[in-house]
């Protein structure tokens, strides 16, 4: 048998906080195919690819190129070595041009400054070379998500990249960028370059890789032809179970309205309109979906709705049930029994370095449950602790166990368990399952469904189109700042539908949209 | 079986004992006679009850500070400021003992609790800036220090000055104000047991109450409390509030406790001491008792040791730098750290 292109042998990685991400792991390459990683979150394929670029050391274990052993110290060993990586966070300078960032740190000479014309030949050489087409001229800062990331396989590509790592490329795309990047990588196959291709969404796997490698809490599950094992076997290897995907949802039981938003305007500072006149209402018991393009004002909607807009940027109305809150401060809007889960769980949701408990309890300890004017009750929280961390399955050693210990898709659900136990009347749920495993996914949509039963009202932002359209009663579009679309029966829409009002292609008039409103005076 | 949890234990003891060897190894180059000086400095501190007293004296003002800059790196606010609040609550705390004439019992509160307050509110100046408009409590409360040592000063001079003293002193404090010793041959008096309550209570304040909770959240990332509903400028405005509070009291407290004049020319260097101590202290009230025990137990070694054989003093500003820097430099130990980890996840 021919030497594999990479091999990693008995690959083990502990973190310094303790999390073993990697436990005595095979993986290799063949040269020229398209090779799946896939696995819940936290099950480590993050950290094994960090690895194969340099960015991270295995504690434990040898990793081989053609054959040879080889130690990556850096990512620059890494692109030495015909590595290349595009990471799901774009690593782009935005104020620069395509051509400036695709030689970034190569830069070619002339005299002291930078040779422009020559780094835009190179990057029109490269373009056309493998016929990905992108304006080299072009301010990286006004590309689409798309773009930016032709940009990054671009430049990996210009370094020599024989070996191209993506890390979940699709996350951000919508269907038709997807279509268009899986005739790319096809087209690099067909140059002999090999692909690793990391991702959550079986259908993508099962649509363009050859092999896949499945990971599970950090072990090996096995490598197979991609072609003689269905989408249930794979989703079987990554959690260990069957999953559901579909859901039982019972009959909308539509109550009074929740949350009613009347041609509610932001501009920016530059008196740029980021949302045009938008109007909406959720009622109890029912669950909206908002789907877009990142940076088609969902972010700003969000802001409003949860009170982190400076005064004075916006005009219109919002109200909870009766209360006007589009100017109110953070306290005011929970105390009225709203709940917001954020988009970022990190910097947002949770204090890495406090406990479990401590992170479950920040929004409930005001309560005179939780505490008697001044002390807190230590035995109350602990019981709710424990009772937060059974129901959503949380993977911890323990209440007291510091939060940044946990994987992403865990700590997660120390968020959403702590948004859900305060039994909301509305919940803002922002992205609530990006990046996390599959397991962890339908918990939390689990959660969200049990709330919609007990009649609270729910606001659903989502990049995941899957989840959208399963999980809501009703879904709005948004693009450049206005509600393009609104739809009754999510579920029996199509994804490459939806595609087309999240680019702008299509669009409903304007009477259909309103509608919405008109439910509130009936 | 070593645990990866007793880490940071480990850690810090492994810091103060290469600080300790290179002291040695400093004395050892320097000393004609170096085993009786190390047994000196070692030892002495412990020869006498005069001298453990010594320890215990200086360890008060450290517990103060070392508290007040516990919390305050608590709720992630890197503010040294209680250097000029200790030395300017001292002359507030001076004058109300000089000029005001009340009981016995009363006299020494009321300086004590001025000088407490004016810390307190002289703490708040850089909170509020920080809360408002995000100034950096680094910057502002440093430049505080030298503001309140030249305002200080200038109150010495001109406004309780002693012209018959010889030096630059104040006037006697009345005696109504100087505060009770507790133990016969030692100058320890009362302020250890009030330091001493302030650091339970500041325990119980951090871990047991609701704003112990806002502030420890605070600390650990702003964003996610204000997130979470929290007064973020509120919590911090607060705990500098309670900080300068503490650092004002332990700058009282030591003028009346240790001194019949006020004569500090200089900064007495304890607040900045304090950082060390919270350091040491990893941040935790209860541990500040011991971690100012140990700091006031070498520095008293030293002294010890520059008066009964032929190193100077100054050889413990080796010491203290070498556990200030290896305590800050995250990654000492580390290796050892992770091969632990590997160990454990391995059996797991």
């Amino acid at each position: 048998m021919e030497t594999p292109l990479l091999e990693m042998r008995g690959i083990t990685k502990v973190y310094p906080n303790g999390v073993v991400a990697n436990r005595d792991v095979n993986f290799s390459l063949r040269a020229g195919e398209i090779h799946a990683l896939a696995g819940e979150n936290g099950a480590g394929k993050s950290t094994l690819m960090k690895m194969i670029f340099g960015m991270e050391e295995p504690s434990e274990g040898e990793i081989y190129i053609r054959g040879e052993k080889t130690r990556l110290l850096s990512p620059q060993d890494a692109i030495d070595r015909g590595i290349g990586m595009v990471h799901q966070h774009f690593m782009l300078v935005p104020s620069f041009t395509v051509a400036e960032n695709m030689v970034l740190g190569m830069e070619p000479r002339k005299g002291l400054g930078i040779h422009y014309a020559e780094a835009v030949r190179m990057t029109e050489d490269t373009a056309r070379k493998y016929n990905l087409a992108v304006d080299p001229k072009a301010k990286v800062e006004d590309l689409s998500v798309g773009m930016k990331q032709k940009v990054e396989i671009l430049k990996a590509l210009l370094r020599g990249a024989q070996i191209l790592i993506l890390d979940e490329p699709t996350a951000v795309l919508t269907p038709q960028e997807t279509e268009e990047l899986f005739r790319e990588l096809q087209q690099l196959k067909e140059h002999g370059h090999t692909i690793v291709f990391i991702s959550h969404k079986l259908k993508e796997v099962k649509a363009i890789c050859d092999r896949i490698t499945i990971l599970r809490g950090g072990r090996s599950e096995g490598v197979f032809q991609t072609s003689e094992v269905t989408e249930q076997e794979i989703s079987r290897l990554m959690v260990g179970r069957d999953v559901v995907l579909k859901y039982d949802k019972s009959k909308l039981n539509m109550q009074a309205p929740v949350l009613t938003v009347e041609n509610l305007s932001v501009n920016d500072s530059q008196g740029r309109a980021l949302l045009n006149n938008i109007s909406f209402s959720v009622h109890s018991g029912q669950i909206v979906g908002i789907a877009g393009v990142e940076g088609n004002g969902q972010r700003e909607l969000m802001d409003v709705l949860t009170g982190g807009l400076r005064s004075g940027a916006s005009r219109g109305t919002v109200r909870v049930q009766d209360t006007e809150i589009r100017e109110a401060n953070i306290l005011t809007i929970r105390n009225l029994g709203v709940s917001y889960i954020p988009e970022d769980r990190m910097s947002q949701g949770s204090a890495g370095e406090a406990s479990i408990s401590d992170n479950l309890i920040s929004t409930h300890y005001r309560s005179k449950t939780l505490n008697n004017g001044v002390f807190l009750r230590a035995s109350k929280i602990a019981s709710m602790a424990a009772e937060l961390i059974e129901a959503f399955k949380i993977r911890c050693s323990g209440p007291k166990q510091p939060i940044g210990m946990l994987s992403g898709g865990n700590m997660q659900k120390v968020v959403v368990a702590r948004e859900c136990s305060a039994n909301p009347k509305l919940l803002i749920a922002e992205q609530p399952t990006r990046g996390v495993d599959v397991g962890a996914a339908q918990l939390i949509h689990e959660k969200l469904l049990e709330l919609r039963e007990n009649q609270g009202a729910i606001v659903l932002v989502s990049a995941d189109l899957n989840e959208v359209l399963e999980i809501s009663d009703r879904l709005l579009v948004m693009y450049e700042g206005e509600i393009v679309a609104d739809m009754e029966d999510p579920s029996s829409l199509s994804e490459e539908e939806l595609g087309l009002y999240m680019l702008g292609i299509k669009r409903q008039e304007p009477q259909h949209i309103r509608r919405t409103m008109n439910d509130v005076e009936v | 079986m070593l645990k990866s949890k007793y880490f940071e234990v480990i850690r810090t003891t492994a810091v103060i004992l290469i600080a300790l060897a290179i002291a040695f190894l400093i004395i050892a180059l320097v000393s004609e006679n170096p085993v009786k000086t190390i047994a000196i400095f070692l030892f002495e501190p412990l020869n006498s009850v005069g001298h453990i007293g010594n320890v215990i004296e200086m360890a008060i003002p450290l517990m103060f500070t070392g508290l007040a800059v516990s919390l305050l790196f608590r709720a992630n606010m890197f503010n040294l400021g209680a250097e000029g609040i200790f030395y300017f609550s001292g002359v507030v705390a001076s004058a109300i003992a000089i000029h005001w004439s009340l009981g016995g019992l009363i006299h020494p509160v009321v300086a004590i609790l001025a000088g407490s307050i004016v810390g307190a509110i002289l703490s708040a100046i850089p909170g509020i800036l920080k809360a408002k408009w995000n100034a950096n409590e680094l910057v502002t409360s440093l430049m505080f220090n030298n503001i309140l040592f030249g305002i200080g000063l200038y109150l010495l001079n001109y406004q309780l000055r002693d012209a018959k003293a010889f030096a630059n002193v104040s006037f006697k404090f009345e005696k109504t104000a100087l505060l009770d010793k507790l133990i016969p041959g030692t100058r320890i008096h009362t302020g250890l047991i009030i330091v001493l309550g302030l650091i339970v209570l500041a325990h119980f304040f951090l871990y047991k109450t609701k704003w112990g909770y806002e502030l420890r959240m605070t600390g650990a990332n702003r964003s996610f409390a204000r997130y979470s509903g929290m007064k973020t400028a509120k919590v911090i405005v607060l705990v500098h509030l309670i900080a300068g509070f503490i650092a004002g009291m332990g700058g009282s407290i030591e003028v009346l406790g240790m001194y019949t004049r006020f004569q500090w020319t200089a900064l007495p260097g304890y607040g900045l001491d304090g950082a060390l101590v919270a350091m040491l202290a990893k941040n935790n009230p209860l541990s500040v008792i011991a971690s100012a025990l140990f700091l006031a137990y070498i520095r008293i070694g030293a002294d010890l040791m520059a008066r009964l054989s032929d190193v100077p003093a100054e050889m413990i500003s080796i010491i203290q730098a070498v556990i200030i820097l290896l305590i800050s430099a995250e990654q000492f130990l580390k290796f050892w750290k992770n091969r632990m980890l590997l160990k454990e996840a391995r059996e797991a």
